[in-house]
Order: structure tokens, then C-alpha cells, then sequence
């Protein structure tokens, strides 16, 4: 027996099963065709002046900030440098789009963000320098420590943004992360506790085209990282990660959107790595030069500079004035950073439990007495003249 | 397993037979109602009270806001909780099974352990991890993982573990007090053990750390902890026979660990087992093996010897019983405690 031969097989018309309608409509929540621009088109008109040449200073002495951060690498006074140069536009935004009483989730490559939120600058590097995991206080700056573990800060931001909005407080939490970082677990768990719990957060990813050596393409097959927010049921947005009034202007949104209790966005912004990974890497091994040169041309300094020079709000005097300025926090950086920490050991033993343990109390003994006899031997060896 | 039946006012009050599972809760319950800042949250813990009703009516007491069945992802729960804790929350986690546990291990190892360490003192974390754990309930695979020493190998957290009504209701209120994460380890197969309890005044625990002699001895010391507990002290009564007097300390925290008592005790024995359902191979017996060692050498008669299940992935449920260190596997090892060489 054919299908066709089947008894009452004309009359069959499948129905969905009884329960099921779409949850919400996905449309809404679809990213813009093209990433969102705001420099050199009409929608310029309507920022404020004075943000756009904050928005410049800051930028120039971010990438000065990242220059000298790289600098010290190679004298030794820092381990390691993760540089945002190229990113300046996405960093300087997210920490502007931000209330003082909202709070930073940045990933290890965020420094700059920190900084312009108006962390010191050298505390800002303890970390990378290896003196202390966290230089500062994260509950005095409302800037969660920068997080080594790849997206594993995105649930944080969650969980502390849920907590803010149980206790009635008007907080947001706007969580950093890179291309790679999305295809890690803890990246769809966050957005996913977001999504459901209305979280005031804003997810912005930075793609800047690879994770250390792997190219976006072998990263996801998803339209653009933006189009994941389907999914989970929140808008994705799409910004120019190099149009520096473009990224104030959609994470501002983001913010606001947040802090109405509409819940989540994530935000992709398009931007490039214009350095290796790290100090350490070598980015000749996986990319081309034509690549970064084209990029080169679509500089967030400069597409900002040659904004506002064409409508006369900055002359070369204003960006030699900008210049100076990242000279001056520049030169103030590496002269702090020239000084050695100082280090003390016990505190190995300090910050493990409110209470040490008795475990942790015989090791403290320990290490106490190797530090004393060091300390006599020493002085013995000055004693003698040696 | 005292009975304290006496209030903090002075009145006695009448002790009734109640589990494991009720003091848990009736703990969750207290310091939800004394603390606004304690939230619990976990899958299927609001409206089923979990899937074993440890959380049962805390949704209804207090709502979705304090008790909150969240979306099925154990790092998302953990994670959120971090943050939670960050903000001043006081969260509790319920982990469904101790092998479920496991897709949180990089929150667990990498921020909830060391929040405090990573921003000098500034940011404790006060998270209570509660892990069912442990096997001999018939659990099919993934069910039954002792995985105690994974996380006493992890700098930074507690590790806690009831094997009594009264402990189970007083440890986990310290724990959930502590500033510092805890993971409170409830060995299932104890849930539904009784004991006379009057949760109007339960007994006073300690601060977590500290153990404790269940049944002093002359001969050897029996050292271990939760699901071991009941084993050894009827090992114990079974050793009256061939003339050997147990003491049985239950270790009640594995971290910090209670050096004092334990070597305490085996100065005065000279011959000490340890017991533990995980297995032996990397697990806490050679921890505790060593410690004892280095403290009591000189007072030791015989080598410090360890029980525990054997070094597989647990058991399917039909075999467990030949996994578990039941009573004959202690007394073999009491037995071989060189006992010879004293006579
Ligand atoms: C969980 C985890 N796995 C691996 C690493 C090692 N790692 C450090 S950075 C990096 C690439 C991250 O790329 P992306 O998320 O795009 O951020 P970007 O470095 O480009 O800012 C990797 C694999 C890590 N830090 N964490």
C-alpha cells in the first residue's frame, strides 16, 4: 500500500502539537543588517559636541596608555600586556556609558576600560605586573577583578545585577567579553539566567576578529555573534566597534534599556586587533598584512579626528593638546612603574579564609622563620663586610 | 547524637524523632528568616522543595525572590551566586546529585575559592555548596560520586560534612554564616536517618572545624566522617567482642582539618584506621595517614591504615554493596594493627 492509497490520507492536515505557539516574536530582537554607525553620517548631528571630543581625549590617551603598558613589557616591568589598541573606541565607551554606581565585569584585555572608569592607572596593572591578583578594591571602583578564565565573568555580572535589582537598587552591570570568549558554556549560561531573570545587563563582545590564532570563522557559524541574543530571547545589536559615538550611542542604549527593567542586551562590536595577542605573540604566524593595513584605515582615532576637525570643533592645536596630555599620564606611569612593589610575603598566608587555618597557621610559621634566618644571614653578611 | 533539649531561655523542650533531611531544611529555614540576605538557590528547589524536599515549603515561606528554581546549568547557578555574594547576598546552592556538581567546577575552582585571595581580603564570598554525596542508595550511575577530595584539595574552600540529625541542622547553619564559600557535603544515604531532635532548641555545633570523639576507646582510633560514620561506630560494638575498645572520631570538617583532636586521640591509642567511602587511591585517607604520621610517629604502633571503596568510577547500584567499606572491611583492619607486637 502506497501513502497515497492510505484510507482518509486526503483529509490529513499535520497541526502543530496543542501546546505549542512561539514564545515571543523574534523579530524585534534581530541585530541591524550592518553594524550601526554614527561618524561621518547624518546621525552625527545630534551628539553632543562635548562628548565627542571627551570621547577624543579619552581615546588618544588610551592608546598612549596601551603604547607605554606594551613598553614596559620590554623593560620587565610587567609580565605581560594583552593590548586594546584598535579597541580604544569600545573600551573608552563602555566605561563612560556607565553610572558611578553601576558596575565593570572587564575581561584581562580591558585595563583601558578600567582606567577610564578611573582606576589608577598602575593599579590597574598589578595583575599583569604579578605583584598582587587585584591591585585595588573592586566594591570602592564597582570594577570586578579582570578576569583571566574566558567568560567566566559573565555569570557574575548576572548573579550581582539580579541581586542590585532584588534589593531595589537602580544598578547595571555591563560585562566584557572577546569573540572567542562566546563559545565558551559560561557565555550561554549567563546570557541565558539573564534572559530569564530580566538581569539589568548589558553583554558587549568585542570582536576584533580573532581568539589569540583562530579566526571568527572557525569560532561559530552563527550569522554574527549579535544574532545569538535570539535565541535567549534578548535584542542583539551590531555597532561599528570603531565609530567611537557609535558604541557610546548603542551601549548607552543598552544601559538605559537595563536600567528600565526591560532585562539584557548583548552588543557585538565590530572592531580588529591592530596588536598580537600579547607582547608574547607572534600574529605574523596566522594573519596578513593587507588585512591589518585595511583596518589601518578605519582607525577609531582617526575617524573620530577627521570627524571633528571637518566641522571645525578640533584643530591641530586641540590634537597636539590631546597628545600632550597622554605624554604627560604616560610619562607619570612609567616613572610608578619604574619602582619596584613592595612585596610581603606573609600575606601569602593573609587572604585565604577570614580565619587562617591551623594548616595555614603552621605553614605562616614556617615560612616566617625561612624569612628570618634569610634576614640574619644577611646581616651576618653585611656584618662581615661580604 | 545528643538530644539538646534545652532553649536558649532555659526551657527544656520535648525532643522528637526527626531526620537528616527535616534538620536540613528546618537549618535552610532558620537562616532564611534571620537573615533577609540568605537566598537559596538551585534546580526544582521552589515548588517540588527539591528531589529530596531538603528545600520544601522555603518557596511558599519566603518566595521565588529567596528560594529560586533557576534554569538547568550548575556553572549559571554557581556563577550567578558569585555574584550574588559580590553584592552582598549570603546564596546557597543546591547541587542535585555530587556528579552534577562537576559542570561548576571552574566557577568553584577558579572564583568562588579564590575571590578573597584574588582581591586582597576586599571580597569574600559567603556561598554554601550543598552536595548529596555519596552512594549505598541504589543511585544508577552518576549518582553515588564521593567527591570530598577534589574539593579539600582546592585552597580557599571549606569542606563540611554532617553524620548526625544534630550536626546536620548545626553545621550547616555555621556554614551558611561562615564569610567564607563552604561546600557543605550531605551524605545521602544518612538523609533519612533519625535521631530525638528538638528543633525548638537544637544543639549548640561548634564553629566548623573542629571534630569530634564519638565513642572514646582505649585500643585504636577508627578517624572518619558523614556516610563512614554509622559504619564505624557498629564496627566498634562489633570489636567488643574480640576484645578491642574503638574510639571513633568524626572529622565533621575535612577543611580546616582538626589536627588536635585527631592526633590527640591516636596519642593515646596508638593505632589509628581511616574510613571513607572514596576511593583510597589520592583520596583523604592518605591525607589523614600522613598528618597522623608526622604528628604521632613516636606514640604509633603500627602503621596507619586506610578503608575505603575501592579506586573504580562508582559501581553500578546491584555491586555497590562490594564497593563500600562495610563493617567486616574495618575490623579486617583493626585486626591487622600489628596487635602481636604489643603482646
Ligand atoms: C577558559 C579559558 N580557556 C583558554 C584560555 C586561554 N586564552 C587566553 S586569551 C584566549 C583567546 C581569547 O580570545 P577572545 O575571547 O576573542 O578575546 P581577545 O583575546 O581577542 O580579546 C585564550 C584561548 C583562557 N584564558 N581561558
Amino acid at each position: 500500500m502506497t501513502v497515497q492509497e492510505l484510507p482518509g490520507a486526503a483529509a490529513y492536515r499535520p497541526t502543530p502539537p496543542p501546546a505549542w505557539k512561539p514564545i515571543t516574536d523574534p523579530a524585534p530582537l534581530l541585530p541591524d543588517p550592518e553594524p550601526h554607525r554614527v561618524l561621518g553620517t547624518d546621525a552625527v548631528a545630534d551628539v553632543d559636541p562635548g562628548l565627542l571630543l571627551r570621547l577624543h581625549a579619552e581615546l588618544v590617551r588610551g592608546r598612549r596608555y596601551n603604547a607605554q603598558a606594551t613598553a614596559l613589557t620590554k623593560q620587565g616591568r610587567l609580565a605581560v600586556y594583552p593590548s586594546s589598541t584598535g579597541q580604544e573606541a569600545c573600551e573608552i565607551a563602555a566605561a563612560l556609558v556607565l553610572e558611578e554606581r553601576d558596575w565593570l565585569f572587564p575581561s584581562y584585555r580591558d585595563t583601558l576600560a578600567a582606567v577610564a572608569r578611573g582606576l589608577d592607572p598602575v593599579e590597574a596593572l598589578t595583575l599583569l605586573r604579578g605583584d598582587r591578583h587585584t591591585g585595588y578594591d573592586p566594591r570602592e571602583h564597582r570594577i570586578a577583578p579582570l578576569c583571566t578564565p574566558l567568560a567566566t565573568q559573565l555569570p557574575h555580572a548576572v548573579g550581582l545585577a539580579h541581586a542590585a535589582r532584588l534589593k531595589g537598587d537602580d544598578v547595571v552591570a555591563l560585562a566584557m567579553v572577546g569573540d572567542g570568549g562566546t563559545s565558551e558554556g559560561d557565555f550561554h549560561e549567563a546570557l541565558n539566567f539573564a534572559a530569564v531573570w530580566k538581569a539589568p545587563v548589558v553583554f558587549f563582545v568585542q570582536n576584533n576578529g580573532f581568539a589569540i590564532s583562530v579566526p571568527l570563522a572557525k569560532q561559530t557559524a552563527a550569522p554574527s555573534l549579535a544574532h545569538k541574543a535570539v535565541g535567549y530571547g534578548m535584542p542583539g545589536r551590531l555597532v561599528d566597534g570603531n565609530d567611537a559615538a557609535a558604541v557610546h550611542q548603542v551601549l548607552g542604549e543598552a544601559v538605559a534599556r537595563a536600567r528600565r527593567g526591560e532585562g539584557p542586551t548583548l552588543v557585538e562590536a565590530v572592531t580588529y586587533r591592530m596588536e598580537a595577542h600579547t607582547n608574547a605573540d607572534d600574529a605574523t604566524r596566522y594573519r596578513v598584512d593587507s588585512e591589518v593595513e585595511a583596518w589601518k584605515a578605519h582607525d577609531p582615532v582617526r575617524l573620530l579626528e577627521r570627524e571633528l576637525t571637518e566641522r571645525g570643533l578640533l584643530d591641530d592645536e586641540g590634537i597636539a593638546q590631546a597628545k600632550e596630555a597622554a605624554e604627560r599620564m604616560a610619562a607619570a606611569l612609567r616613572d610608578r612603574m619604574n619602582a619596584d612593589p613592595e612585596l610581603v610575603p606573609m600575606d601569602l598566608f593573609t587572604h585565604v579564609y577570614a580565619e587562617q587555618t591551623s594548616q595555614l597557621r603552621e605553614q605562616a610559621a614556617a615560612l616566617r622563620a625561612e624569612l628570618d634566618a634569610e634576614q640574619d644571614h644577611d646581616e651576618h653578611d653585611a656584618e662581615a663586610g661580604r | 547524637m545528643t538530644t539538646a533539649a534545652v532553649t536558649a531561655d532555659g526551657r527544656r523542650t520535648k525532643a522528637k524523632p526527626a531526620t537528616m533531611a527535616q534538620a536540613l531544611g528546618r537549618a535552610l529555614r532558620d537562616s532564611m528568616a534571620e537573615d533577609p540576605t540568605v537566598h537559596v538557590l538551585g534546580e526544582d528547589v521552589g515548588t517540588l522543595g527539591g528531589v529530596f524536599r531538603i528545600t520544601d515549603g522555603l518557596a511558599k515561606e519566603f518566595g521565588d525572590d529567596r528560594c529560586t528554581d533557576t534554569p538547568l546549568a550548575e556553572a549559571g547557578i554557581l556563577g550567578a551566586a558569585v555574584g550574588m555574594a559580590m553584592y552582598g547576598l549570603r546564596p546557597v546552592v543546591e547541587m542535585q546529585f555530587d556528579a552534577f556538581a562537576y559542570p561548576a567546577f571552574e566557577q568553584l575552582m577558579s572564583h568562588v575559592a579564590k575571590m578573597r585571595n584574588r582581591t586582597g581580603g576586599a571580597m569574600p564570598l559567603p556561598i554554601t555548596v550543598r552536595v548529596p554525596y555519596g552512594g549505598g542508595i541504589g543511585g544508577v550511575e552518576h549518582h553515588s560520586d564521593s567527591s570530598e577530595a577534589y574539593y579539600m584539595a582546592t585552597p580557599g574552600l571549606h569542606v563540611v560534612t554532617p553524620a548526625t540529625v544534630d550536626d546536620a541542622y548545626g553545621l550547616l547553619r555555621e556554614s551558611i554564616a561562615s564569610d567564607d564559600p563552604v561546600i557543605f557535603l550531605e551524605p545521602k544515604r544518612l538523609y533519612w536517618s533519625k535521631a530525638d531532635w528538638s528543633p525548638e532548641a537544637p544543639a549548640a555545633v561548634e564553629p566548623i572545624g573542629k571534630a569530634v570523639v564519638r565513642r572514646p576507646g582505649r585500643s585504636a582510633t577508627l578517624i572518619t566522617y558523614g556516610p563512614s560514620l554509622p559504619v564505624c561506630m557498629e564496627a566498634a560494638e562489633a570489636a567488643l567482642a574480640e576484645g578491642w575498645d574503638l574510639e571513633v572520631v568524626d572529622l565533621r570538617s575535612l577543611v580546616p582539618f582538626d589536627d588536635e583532636t585527631v592526633a590527640a586521640s591516636v596519642r593515646r591509642t596508638g593505632r589509628a584506621v581511616v574510613v571513607h567511602e572514596s576511593p583510597g587511591f589520592g583520596g583523604p585517607g592518605g591525607e589523614i595517614a600522613a598528618r597522623i604520621t608526622e604528628r604521632c610517629f613516636h606514640h604509633l604502633e603500627a602503621p596507619v591504615l586506610r578503608v575505603a571503596g575501592f579506586d573504580i568510577p562508582y559501581p553500578p547500584p546491584m555491586l555497590e554493596r562490594h564497593h563500600l567499606p562495610g563493617v567486616d572491611r574495618v575490623l579486617d583492619a583493626v585486626a591487622r594493627l600489628q596487635w602481636e607486637a604489643d603482646s
